[in-house]
Formats: structure tokens, sequence, C-alpha cells
């Protein structure tokens, strides 16, 4: 499989990465290189075989809904780029 | 000889005889740290806390109440969150950030009486298998090639923790694996590095890249020291989901040397097309040593190893790129200056962009890829279904009787930073395919220095183990360290 301009540019902005145009075609083509080598998987007969889920046969533990810990929003917020009045904040979200 | 060279082991012995006190010893480390500012292995010092650690274990040494790992000073990868210190997985996007808490592998090292020197380079988000994708710079090997003075790569990604150990700059330190990252580089300095069984060392508190894949484990100057050093590090942790409620061993008991009638399978498919003939000679060393220590010597077919690469190439990125959405310049990091008018998506896409290296970008965009919709069939599930089949060759060949596995650990010996600069991604890619099909079966790992090749530079192998067999493991990498004899340090030039 191949990865043209147009899927480069459509993956960047799945990913919300900034790619500026004059990029594109290096990454589709740096993309496709990776892709190509794992087209090997296609050799596998993989029929009838369950996806591994797990490398150890464990059922993920659960726990009771409670509150074990919070009350610590000076915390929370310490490494935030921009904190006001107690929430995170960001650029005006206007749909 | 200077304490920071002591082994853990020794460095123990000599704290509780009274012989030296855990300030001189880690006085010592943090010297030798200074003057080894030309290899880049510690990227974030930390003598501050390191004293007061190392003040606090002389005080416990002499009530005669002192843990394990008492006053022996360690360095930490990047990767493990440590609270009030940069944390930063040798990412911009990470810069500035300190954790309010402490990862638990750390927690309980110092719990144990362990002293911090200071934070190690590493590749970006630990992505990469020559220490060159750190926000740092590279990180150097200690070791060059006989009559050049070229540096070299430490491998990667524990590339900072694998130098740090091997030119003395402290007595041991934490790695990662997801790949390889902690064996490569243990094989490309001359050092002992193990990636334990998947969950046996909880990941709370350890930036993640693949969560699947990701092990943290120790790096050390010898086996003895290695099964120290896991011993402070594993056991089940309620805040990892995934770590095992498994009662540890003493590992350090386990070392007894003895591996007769012990079976190690050789796999005829780990020897590779073009594979230089100093691997496979190293290789045959090794396995006329564990012949001659008394251990049964049966060749093995794991027929699925050649797909081992490309299917580790879809699941890492696909939950690097899972993992990684978190860095959105919201609650932690770098969020880049934002134009008039930008919105939010202007500022998710230009604080990655920044923030995220080359090959970071690169794998979360594969990582994206692989998952949408139309190819999450065709490349994720596939490559989780080779895995099954990857993780099946191990158990037959397990279920026979074959009680470990005898590989080379890497390709070739260390090479050149920035030989692999005009390379594409993939021939890079291929220094992990000796480690890889382990971290995919969950398998502990284990790579030990056992030559040098005919430049001087060293070479390890690689042991495979049972699933929760660590202390078997150990046990023959010992006797082989023991066989081989490895001595060797890199000669002093920074």
């Amino acid at each position: 499989m191949s990865i043209d301009t147009d899927t480069a540019r459509k993956v960047a902005k799945l990913a919300r990465i900034r790619v500026e145009e004059a990029g594109l075609p290096a990454l589709a083509r740096e993309l496709s290189g990776i892709l190509t080598f794992m087209e090997q998987l296609n050799e596998v007969d993989v029929a009838g075989i369950e996806p591994m889920v797990s490398v150890t046969p464990m059922r993920l533990k659960r726990r009771d809904d409670v509150v074990t810990d919070g009350g610590i929003q000076d915390e929370v917020l310490k490494n935030a780029p921009l904190a006001r009045e107690g929430f995170f904040a960001v650029p005006k979200v206007v749909e | 000889m200077t304490a920071n060279s002591l082994t853990i082991a020794a460095a123990r012995d000599a704290l509780r005889g009274g012989e030296i006190s855990a300030v001189d010893l880690t006085m010592a480390c943090l010297t030798a740290i200074d003057a080894g500012d030309g290899l880049n292995a510690f990227v974030h010092k930390t003598p501050e806390i390191a004293l007061e650690q190392a003040r606090a274990a002389d005080a416990r040494l002499q009530t005669g109440d002192a843990p394990a790992l008492c006053g022996i000073p360690l360095g930490i990868k990047d990767l493990f969150c440590t609270k009030g210190v940069p944390s930063q997985a040798a990412s911009n996007i990470l810069r500035g950030f300190r954790p309010e808490y402490e990862s638990t592998v750390t927690s309980r090292l110092f719990g144990a009486g362990a002293v911090m020197l200071g934070k190690l380079n590493m590749d970006e988000f630990a992505m990469g298998s020559s220490n060159e994708t750190s926000c740092y710079g590279n990180a150097v090997n200690p070791w060059r090639r006989e009559g050049s003075n070229v540096a070299l790569t430490p491998g990667g990604s524990s590339g900072g923790s694998a130098s740090a150990v091997a030119a003395d700059l402290c007595l041991g330190a934490t790695g990662t694996d997801t790949g390889g990252s902690i064996r490569q580089p243990a094989a490309f300095t001359g050092i002992t590095g193990i990636k334990p069984t998947y969950g046996r060392v909880s990941r709370w508190g350890i930036v993640a890249f693949a969560s699947s894949l990701d092990q943290a484990g120790p790096m050390a100057k010898s086996v003895r020291d290695a099964a120290i050093l896991l011993q402070g590090m594993a056991g089940h942790d309620p805040k990892d989901s995934t770590s095992a409620e498994i009662a540890v061993p003493d590992f350090e008991a386990a070392l007894t040397g003895d591996i007769r009638g012990k079976v190690i399978g050789i796999p005829r498919e780990y020897r590779m097309d073009g594979m230089p003939a100093e691997i496979e000679a190293l290789w045959q060393k090794g396995i006329a040593m564990m012949r001659d220590a008394g251990a049964e010597i049966r060749d093995i077919s794991l027929p699925y190893t050649k797909y081992a690469l490309p299917a580790y190439y879809v699941i890492a990125p696909a939950e690097a790129s899972s993992n990684l959405a978190r860095y959105d310049g919201v609650r932690y990091g770098h969020r880049a200056r934002l134009a008039q008018g930008d919105g939010i998506t202007e500022m998710y896409e230009k604080t990655r962009a920044e923030g995220f290296g080359k090959e970071v970008q690169r794998r979360v965009m594969i990582g994206t890829y692989v998952l949408s919709a139309g190819f999450y069939d065709a490349y994720y599930n596939r490559a989780r279904k080779v895995r099954a089949l990857i993780k099946r060759d191990f158990e037959l060949a397990f279920a026979a009787g074959v009680d470990a596995i005898l590989t080379p650990a890497t390709p070739s010996a260390a090479f050149g930073l920035g030989e692999m600069a005009d390379a594409d991604p993939v021939a890079m890619y291929l220094n992990d395919v000796f480690t890889v099909t382990v971290n995919l079966a969950g398998l502990p790992g284990i790579a030990v220095p056992v030559g040098l090749d005919g430049q001087g530079l060293p070479l390890g192998l690689q042991l495979i183990g049972r699933p929760w067999d660590e202390a078997g493991l150990l046990n023959h990498a010992y006797v082989l360290e023991r066989a081989a004899g490895f001595v060797a340090k890199a000669e002093k030039w920074w």
C-alpha cells in the first residue's frame, strides 16, 4: 500500500500534527516505506487465530467504584501551561 | 579504583562494613558525573536530593536498620516520573514538566534506601535504538573503536543509562524496554540489562510508549547487581492493573551457578542472512560455555521470528498514537504560541508539531494510519494475530522442555553516531531484530557481555527465559558471565 500526499495530509490531520504542505510528499514517502515493510505480514496464514489482547492470560481487575483520591486541585493544575480560576484554560471553542 | 566503580554488591558490603559512607560514595559518583559531561548521559543532575538521601542512608546504616539498597547511588531514566524533578521522556513537549508524584519503581527503590543521582538521557519517548532522537542531544558511548576517536552510540532507547553505568558514573540505573531498549544498549556498552516478564514490574508513573510491551528493568555492572536491583523494582502494584499478583522470589539467592541438566534452546531462525561472522562466532562461544557448564544444547525452531519486526512496528506505533494523544498542550508541558484567530485545533496541531521530534511524529502517524477506519483489520488486527503466533512459538519450545534460549543480543557492535542518519527508518528498526520477539511474547530476556569484536568493542548475548522465571534466567546469565569472564572497561577519554 502506497501513501499519497492526500492520505498523508489526512493522517497528519487525524494525528493532530501540523505538517506544512511542502513537507507532505516526503512524509508520504517515509510512511509508504514503513508500510511496505509491514506488508510482509500478509504472507502469514492467520486463519482461525485470535488477535492477542494481553500477553498473560489475565482478567483486568475491578475495584469498588469509590473515590480514593482527590482534593488536590493545585497539584493537578500545577503543570498546566495556562490555568485560571481553578480550571485548565484553552482558546475559545466556538462551533 | 574510586568508589564509583564499585559494583552494587561490593558497595553494599563496604557500606555495611563501615569502610565507606553513603555520602562519600555519592560524592564519588557526583564527581564522576560532572567529569563525564562529555558523555551527555545525565541530563538533569540532582545532587541535593542525592546528598540528602545519602545522609539518611548513613543514619540508617549506623542504627543497623539498613534496607537492601541502602546508600546505593543510581541513575534514573528520564522516562520515570520523579516528584519535583524534571521528567521529560527526552521530549520537548514535556519541557518544564515536574511531576507531583513518584513512579512506583522509583518509590520502591528509594524506599529500599537507594540514592538518586539524576535523570538519564534516552531516545524521545523511548522511540529509537541509538539515543539520537533525544531532545537533549546524543548520549555517547564510553567505548571507542581501537585507535579511533569517532563517537559511538550507546544504543537506545536507554542510552544514557547504559553510558552512565559503563562509565562508572553510577552504580546502576533504571531502564525500560519496549522492543530491546534495555538489552541493546547494555550489549553496546558491555554491561548487563534484564527486561522482566511483562507484569513483573509496575508501569505506574512511567511515561507510556506501548503499554502492552513496555516493561522497566535494571541496567547494571554484573548479573548479581541486576538481580539485586530487580528485587528492589519488582512486585505487585494495585495502581497498575497489568501488574501481576505473583510472589517475587529471592533473585540473588537463585545465583547458584549450577545449570547442569538444564536445556538451552538455540533457535535456527536467529541465524540471519548477512550476520557478521563475529556475531556468529560469539554465539558459538556462548553455546560452548553453556555446554561446558553441564547444560544440554538443543536446536529449536521459532518459525514466526521473521514476522516479529513488522508486527512490532504495527503494534507499538498503534499503542503510541493512542498513548501520546494526551500531549495536547492543555494539562502539562509545552503549548505552542498561537496566532490571532487560532482555535483549539490549531493549538493541538501546532503544539504537537513543535513538541514532538521527527521519529515520534512518524510513529504517531503510522499508528494513526493502521488504526484508522478501513485499515484496522488489515494492519492492526493482523499484527495482533501474528503476535499470538510468535508467542505460541515460545510456548511450544518451553513445553518441549527448553529452560532458556540463547541468541545474539544485537546484529552488530555499537555504530557511529550519525552513521545511520541517511538510512531509511526501517534500517534502524533492524537493531531490534533479536530482542523484539521477547516483548511481543511478554517474556523475560537478559543481555550479558561476552566478548570484544575485532575493533575492541563489546558484544553481548541474550538469554530468554520462561514467563516469571527471572530467577532461573538470572542464574543462566550468571553462568554465562562467569564463563565469559568479561572484565574489559572503556578506556577513559571523557
